[in-house]
């Protein structure tokens, strides 16, 4: 039996005294990715009732756009398109970041219960709108904002519950379950108290949605994401470091439980701000993650291309909802219906075992 | 995970006192499963003496409104738990036991994605809202649902792993769930009778649905109980089984043919009812220990224990109406599993 070279998965690069291995795939997904991205942008923001070429659309955002076409792309159809961008972004990323965090390919925020959270907020923000100085205080607040005040109440109570001088990813993922069980039942008996009117469209929101979304939607995102994305992005060589267990990530000098609280507290932040701007737009952090691993190769979900294949899923669910589809139906369906069967198909014809 | 080595004097007796230990834990649980069928049958709305109880269900002859309350609601009500709680318990650890992930209940599988696909399109195509109505459509589901999801998870090279199954599971759940809202969403009478259903609960299933799952629910526990000394050899890995003499497929056949069968009718029966079979295990492991042979039975006598308990206290909280059991169970289960995960080290997978 003789045993099989290792397969070639990049080009050693040496520079004087230094020296690194370039993975091509690793470069060549996220690059792919964004370019694929920015295409689908362009023709999101083109599509409409009045129709815009992609030259034009990208002539436009580059400020040279004429007649109608400044208002039209840039006030109408790019809010909708950032925000779908910016959530998927923040969602991928956020999965990728649990999920290794965590060292189990099913631990993300809708199964932690961070997501949840947001829906209780929301939810009760909707149905409870009638009565009581408590649903009063919640429908003033708006629903974007009792959904951010859920997820990062969610957030920290299960950063406070796991927390034991450090964060252990096995109990986390524990604590998550009976967080996201709480969450899961606050939101059920919600719904079935619930005038069905009210229910109907707590549900849209459950599903989540790009519809009606304006810069308003937009800007806390943004904000919020140019201070967590470089956060995590710094973070990921802190987790590659983590993935080989917490005594080998102290002995080589990690500080681990200031590395442990910062990795989770980016992630729930990015959820957070994800979810009040589009309701939690389910299985994108989990499924995405999954994806790129087993595009761009490696040993854990790359943080860049989860976050850009992300925003490449839901940018394109929604393209496809407002256009092939008779009937606008919410994004979040149609990102569980094109991203699944993707991943199925990876998996179908996987050669190799991801953990 | 921890190794501990005990010096070879200490081995004996350690072993004598966690043995010792499991058997006060099963003799615990079925005192408890005992008690918890006879507060089901004793609390309700109408509150009754115990004396009253008991001699309705002694004297088949009594007539009266009591004696028609204990017999055909509340004893059939009970069965059913009893029976739904053992299910999700056992398909809880036998789905933990086979994909080795902590996130594995046997809604994973796609069992209550499949089921809740069915019930929405009984709804919608075919306007039945009656939860003895859904019951074969959502039997039928769950087993759609798990089939699918154990061809794609070994159809890919390497056979069904535990990390291919969890995935396909998680990704066909996925997709189930798209097609359950994408009728839900414009369809708000499908949406009216289905959120009903889907909190899970025992109320108004009479003792007809308790016959209809009873026998596939009793073939999935047999099933199940045959499969546990096999589930300790692939705990210790697909290749360290493999050669300890275990045949790999045969063991997880039966394995997930036992959590469909239980999952399936539990949902079929119930609703959805997921913290059972997430969080049982968990709570047993930490007194059992990893030995399947005994984490599956004592995971399924602490299911139904917590199964009807939850069912009698969502009964008194918001008397005269009900709290369904689905909820109860959340609310009230998870602070203190959160308790228990907190206090001790929790066995892991």
């Amino acid at each position: 039996m003789s045993v099989a070279a290792p397969p070639r998965t990049g080009t050693v690069v040496r520079v004087g005294p230094a020296s690194g291995v370039v993975r091509w795939r690793q470069v060549a997904v996220p690059v792919a990715a964004f370019a694929v991205l920015v295409l689908l942008a362009a023709i999101s923001m083109g599509r409409g009732d009045f129709p815009i070429s992609v030259p034009d659309v990208l002539r436009t955002l580059a400020g040279l756009g004429t007649g109608a076409q400044p208002f039209i792309v840039l006030e109408l159809r790019a809010p909708r398109v950032v925000v779908g961008l910016l959530v998927g972004l923040a969602l991928g990323v956020a999965g990728a970041l649990f999920q290794t965090f965590a060292r189990n390919p099913l631990a993300s925020p809708d199964t932690l219960g961070i997501t949840t959270g947001a829906s209780v907020g929301a939810v009760a923000a909707i149905v409870l709108s009638a009565g009581g100085a408590f649903g009063g205080a919640l429908t003033g607040l708006g629903i974007p904002l009792a959904a951010l005040l859920g997820a990062l109440l969610t957030g920290v109570v299960l950063f406070v519950l796991t927390w034991r001088a450090g964060i252990d990813g096995y109990r986390l993922v524990l604590v998550g379950i009976a967080v996201w069980s709480i969450g899961t039942a606050l939101v059920d008996w919600l719904l079935t108290n619930a005038e069905i009117h009210d229910a109907a469209s707590a549900y849209v929101w459950i599903t989540g949605s790009l519809n009606a979304r304006t810069w308003d939607h937009a800007i806390p995102l943004v904000v919020a994401l140019a201070v967590l994305l470089p956060l995590a992005l710094a973070a990921g060589r802190v987790l590659g470091v983590l993935q080989f267990g917490d005594d080998t990530a102290r002995g080589l000098g990690v500080r681990l439980p200031a590395a442990q609280a910062a990795v989770v507290l980016i992630a729930v932040g990015c959820v957070a701000f994800a979810v009040s701007a589009a309701g939690p737009i389910t299985f994108v952090s989990l499924v995405v993650p999954q994806i790129a691993v087993r595009l761009a190769g490696g040993s854990r979900p790359p943080l860049l291309a989860s976050g850009l294949l992300g925003a490449v899923l839901v940018v394109g669910a929604d393209l496809v909802t407002r256009t092939v589809l008779p009937e606008a139906l919410p994004v979040g369906i149609l990102t569980a219906v094109l991203g699944a069967p993707y991943l199925l198909w990876l998996l179908v014809r996987g050669r190799r075992q991801f953990t | 995970m921890t190794v501990t080595t005990v010096a070879p004097g200490r081995a004996a007796p350690a072993r004598r006192t966690a043995r010792g230990r499991r058997w006060i834990g099963l003799l615990v649980l079925v005192a408890l499963v005992l008690a918890a069928c006879l507060a089901s049958v004793a609390v309700g709305t109408r509150s009754m003496g115990l004396g009253e109880v008991w001699r309705a269900l002694l004297d088949s002859d009594l007539a009266g409104e009591e004696a028609v309350i204990v017999r055909h609601l509340r004893v059939p009500r009970t069965v059913l738990g009893l029976m739904v709680g053992l299910a999700l318990g056992v398909a809880g650890a036998l789905m933990q036991g086979h994909t080795r992930n902590p996130l594995g209940d046997p809604g994973l599988l796609g069992v209550t994605a499949g089921a809740s696909l069915a019930v929405v399109l009984s709804i919608s195509l075919l306007g039945i809202t009656s939860p003895s109505g859904y019951i074969w459509f959502a039997f039928l589901g769950a087993l759609a649902g798990t089939v699918a999801v154990y061809a794609i998870g070994s159809a890919g090279r390497g056979g069904a792993t535990p990390v291919t199954l969890a995935l396909a599971g998680a990704a066909l759940s996925a997709l189930l769930y798209g097609l359950v809202r994408a009728v839900l969403v414009s369809d708000q009478q499908t949406l009216d009778a289905f959120r009903f259903w889907v909190v899970g609960a025992l109320a108004g299933r009479g003792a007809d649905v308790a016959w209809q799952v009873g026998p596939f629910i009793a073939l999935g526990l047999v099933l199940a109980l045959a499969n546990s000394p096999a589930l300790n050899l692939l705990g210790l890995g697909e290749d360290v089984a493999r050669g300890l003499g275990q045949r790999i497929w045969p063991a997880r056949l039966v394995g997930l043919a036992a959590i469909t069968l239980l999952a399936g009718a539990a949902t079929a029966a119930c609703g959805p009812i997921a913290f059972v079979g997430l969080v049982v295990p968990h709570a047993v492991r930490a007194v059992t220990g990893p030995d399947h042979r005994w984490l599956i039975p004592c995971s399924g006598l602490a299911g139904a224990v917590l199964l009807l308990t939850a069912d009698v206290i969502g009964r008194v909280v918001v008397r005269p109406g009900e709290l369904q059991v689905g909820i109860v169970l959340a609310l009230i289960g998870a602070p203190f599993f959160i308790a228990l995960v907190r206090r001790r080290r929790t066995s892991a997978l």
